[in-house]
């Protein structure tokens, strides 16, 4: 029985409401039959009554005489051929005289006269017990014997105030059960058609309100492997309890896909915070010993008294360590500078500063830059953010491509300096997204991989953001820098 | 009529029946009896010494007796045959056809007018009938104690015959049977029988073969036991008060119809083939039958 509760709605539903519908109707149907049936007897009882009434009175005379083939004609009259019998078609008639013996039936085959009718069967014992219960009879005395297939109707032959017997009309219950069996299958058709017409209507009704639901229930069922999808938005668009459970799943994928991508953020945030850490850590360890020896290195180039090949080899060792120290310089991202307020002189510098490499790559260069003379941002900073992004944008542009180039205040807030860089190079893929910024990850060849690193470094530093995205075929840089304490109020352009 | 009632076989509940049938007829007649015998029309009484209810027939016969005697004629039928003889009694009626054993009653009253030829000659019986799957039975004697069917307490040979032939076999007619009853006429006597309610009966054999050819399924239910002796077909007479010369004209008109095409015609639908004057020998042996039972 549990497998039936472990149906999907897709089944159970229609399953259940068919399974209502017929039961509503057996049950109707039914009533309707028992109805009909009850019906059936009264109509035979009431037309008994009217016939027995009125043979009763036309019999009494030829009982008061004695006159039986007088009577025999009279309870005879009602009888019809067997093909013209109805339910309200009476059986037999028998006139029983008052020591309950057969006066005359209109069958004196079965009934024939002068038998004492407890002699004729079950039905005629009860039936003499009846009348020869002392006291008020309730006429027409109506008997249905259990075990019996007839109907008897009894009334008194009176003349003036003397009862001379009885009238016992009998009807075959055999005759109304065909009558009664084709208003059964009159109603068990219109119930079919019934059927017919709702069990469609309600499987369509069913499976339309189960398909969300099972669609519902196997996104539910996979949130775990993967991150669950909204819902079709014409699904159900209907806004009762299950609409409502609808809409709250797609606001729950949507809270769902905002706490990973933001999970996804601290983890990439913690993890170039720790590469800061350790790379700041080495720098230092590296620099101390370093600068000793380049001063070691400085004081022994003085030296004139140096072999030519011993010089050489000094000149050597000087450029690597030269070269550690620049490198290390670079890892070592320095903000606490004199804070000199970004100016247009800077922008201009940086436009002129860049040519060459523009120039290099045929590249288009789109400038956008909206400030006021002057922005309280660190000078020093911006430009170095500035150039990595730049030349980092036009490396990664096609030769002859296209970059751009928009700076300034987004919707003219106070509070937050904007800088937008574009390239129309290849796109980067998630992975390189993902650790796009960090040390040595450069995409390209060439590149020692410390540009965006370092942008990364000052821009956090700055309690500013950076982001980057491919967007319309480009690849899109976006840093949004506080002027002043207070922070951007949104991440991303 | 005191004494009509003391030849009744002794029965209460008939006695009540006949004497209320007696009032009742006496009357009718005395309201309208005058009236009637001033207008020249000829009154015939039809009785159920035939099959009186074939309507179409009597209103043929009727026709045919009143273009015949250039009188207009009326059929007065009655279902038993006391209401007829009451009627003659009366002089209600001029002529009827009745049953022998009435005749024999009426003796002083009426005079013989014609006697029916039935197969030739003017002679019928009495059959003893019980139903056809009813093969038990071989005699009279194996219906003791069981329920029986008589025509009419004026009936020959659905009454008188039937009784006589129990009482010759030695046996009281009033307790022979278990319970009897009459049907007032031979044709439901048939059906009495045919339908069960009565184990026997008794019939007059004209009507039983009548019947046989005119509606066949109903005596086809039903088998002869034993035929008795014949006896005077039921006849045709006229009240002693008819003149001498109504008298010749009806008798002649009767013995002549066996000659005319339309006489020919009615007598095949009545089954009979002509009349005779006959004579009152005839009915000597219900005379007979009479005396046994203290009636003559």
């Amino acid at each position: 029985m549990r497998w039936l509760f472990n149906l999907s709605f897709r089944h159970k539903i229609p399953l259940w409401t068919s399974f209502l519908i017929s039961l509503s109707i057996f049950v109707v149907g039914a009533a309707l039959m028992t109805r009909a049936y009850n019906d059936m007897k009264n109509a035979v009882v009431i037309s008994a009554d009217n016939l027995g009434h009125t043979l009763a009175n036309t019999v009494a005379p030829t009982l008061l005489h004695d006159d039986v083939w007088r009577a025999f004609e009279i309870v005879r009259s009602p009888i019809r051929a067997e093909s013209a019998r109805t339910p309200v078609q009476v059986d037999a008639v028998v006139v029983l005289t008052r020591d309950n013996k057969v006066f005359v039936s209109s069958d004196p085959d079965a009934l024939p006269m002068l038998t004492e009718a407890a002699s004729l069967g079950s039905d005629w014992r009860r039936l003499g017990e009846r009348l020869s219960v002392p006291g008020e009879q309730k006429w027409p005395l109506v008997l249905e014997p259990d075990d019996s297939s007839y109907l008897y109707l009894v009334l008194p032959i009176i003349d003036k105030d003397a009862q001379l017997g009885h009238l016992v009309l009998r009807y075959a219950k055999s005759v109304f059960h065909p009558w009664f069996i084709d208003t059964i299958w009159q109603g068990l058709g219109i119930g079919l058609l019934v059927l017919a017409v709702l069990i469609p209507i309600n499987w369509y009704w069913g499976s339309r309100m189960a398909t969300p639901l099972v669609d519902l229930a196997q996104r539910m069922g996979m949130m775990l492997e993967k991150p669950p999808e909204p819902l079709p938005p014409d699904l159900y668009p209907y806004h009762d309890e299950l609409g409502q459970l609808f809409q709250a799943y797609d606001r729950m994928v949507l809270a769902l896909r905002d706490k990973a991508a933001l999970e996804n953020e601290m983890v990439k945030s913690e993890r170039l915070a720790a590469i800061g850490q350790l790379t700041a850590g080495i720098a230092h360890e590296i620099n101390n010993p370093l600068a000793g020896l380049i001063t070691a290195v400085d004081t022994l180039k003085l030296r004139q008294d140096l072999d030519p090949k011993a010089r050489r080899h000094l000149e050597l060792i000087d450029r690597g360590l030269m070269q550690i120290r620049d490198t290390v310089a670079a890892l070592l991202v320095q903000t606490r500078v004199q804070a000199r307020p970004l100016n247009q002189h800077d922008l201009e510098d940086i436009h002129t500063l860049i040519q060459p490499q523009v120039g290099a790559r045929r590249i288009r260069l789109d400038w956008s830059a909206a400030m006021p003379a002057e922005l309280p941002a660190p000078a020093s900073l911006v430009r170095q953010i500035l150039i990595n992004l730049l030349l980092n944008a036009v490396q990664a542009a096609e030769e002859g491509g296209h970059v751009s180039l928009w700076l300034g205040r987004k919707d003219d807030s106070e509070t937050c300096l904007t800088i937008v860089v574009r390239n129309d190079g290849t796109q980067l893929d998630d992975e390189q997204l993902a650790r796009l910024f960090e040390p040595f990850a450069s995409t390209r060849t060439g590149g020692h991989g410390l540009g965006l690193w370092v942008t990364y470094q000052i821009v956090t530093q700055l309690n500013g953001c950076i982001s980057a995205r491919n967007v319309d075929e480009q690849v899109e840089f976006v840093v949004n820098l506080p002027l002043g304490e207070t922070p951007c109020s949104t991440a991303s352009a | 009529m005191g004494n009509t009632l003391n030849l009744l076989p002794s029965r209460n509940r008939r006695d009540w029946l006949i004497r209320s049938g007696c009032f009742a007829a006496v009357g009718l007649i005395g309201l309208t009896r005058k009236s009637q015998a001033a207008d020249g029309k000829i009154r015939v009484g039809m009785t159920p010494a035939f099959l009186h209810d074939q309507h179409s027939l009597l209103g043929e016969w009727r026709a045919f007796m009143a273009a015949s005697l250039k009188r207009p004629v009326e059929f007065v039928q009655r279902d038993s045959y006391r209401e007829t003889m009451d009627l003659l009694r009366l002089e209600k009626l001029d002529f009827a056809w009745i049953c022998d054993y009435p005749y024999l009653h009426l003796k002083q009253e009426v005079r013989l007018l014609a006697v029916p030829l039935y197969q030739g000659r003017p002679h019928y019986r009495s059959y003893l009938i019980v139903r056809k799957d009813n093969t038990k039975v071989g005699s009279m004697k194996d219906l003791s104690g069981s329920v029986f069917a008589y025509a009419d307490p004026y009936s020959n040979t659905g009454y008188l015959a039937p009784r006589y032939e129990i009482r010759q076999s030695g046996h009281d007619p009033r307790s022979f049977f278990r319970k009897t009853f009459f049907t007032w006429s031979h044709r439901k006597v048939v059906e009495a029988v045919a339908s069960g309610l009565a184990h026997g009966g008794a019939v007059d054999s004209y009507i039983w073969e009548t019947l046989s050819i005119v509606e066949p399924a109903l005596p086809a239910r039903t088998r002869v036991v034993s035929r008795s002796p014949e006896y005077g077909f039921p006849p045709f007479v006229s009240h002693r008060s008819v003149s001498g010369a109504d008298f010749q004209t009806m008798q002649q008109h009767l013995l002549d119809m066996a000659r005319t095409d339309a006489g020919r015609r009615l007598l095949g639908r009545l089954h009979l083939d002509g009349f005779t004057a006959g004579t009152p020998a005839l009915y000597d042996g219900v005379a007979q039958m009479m005396r046994a039972f203290g009636e003559a």
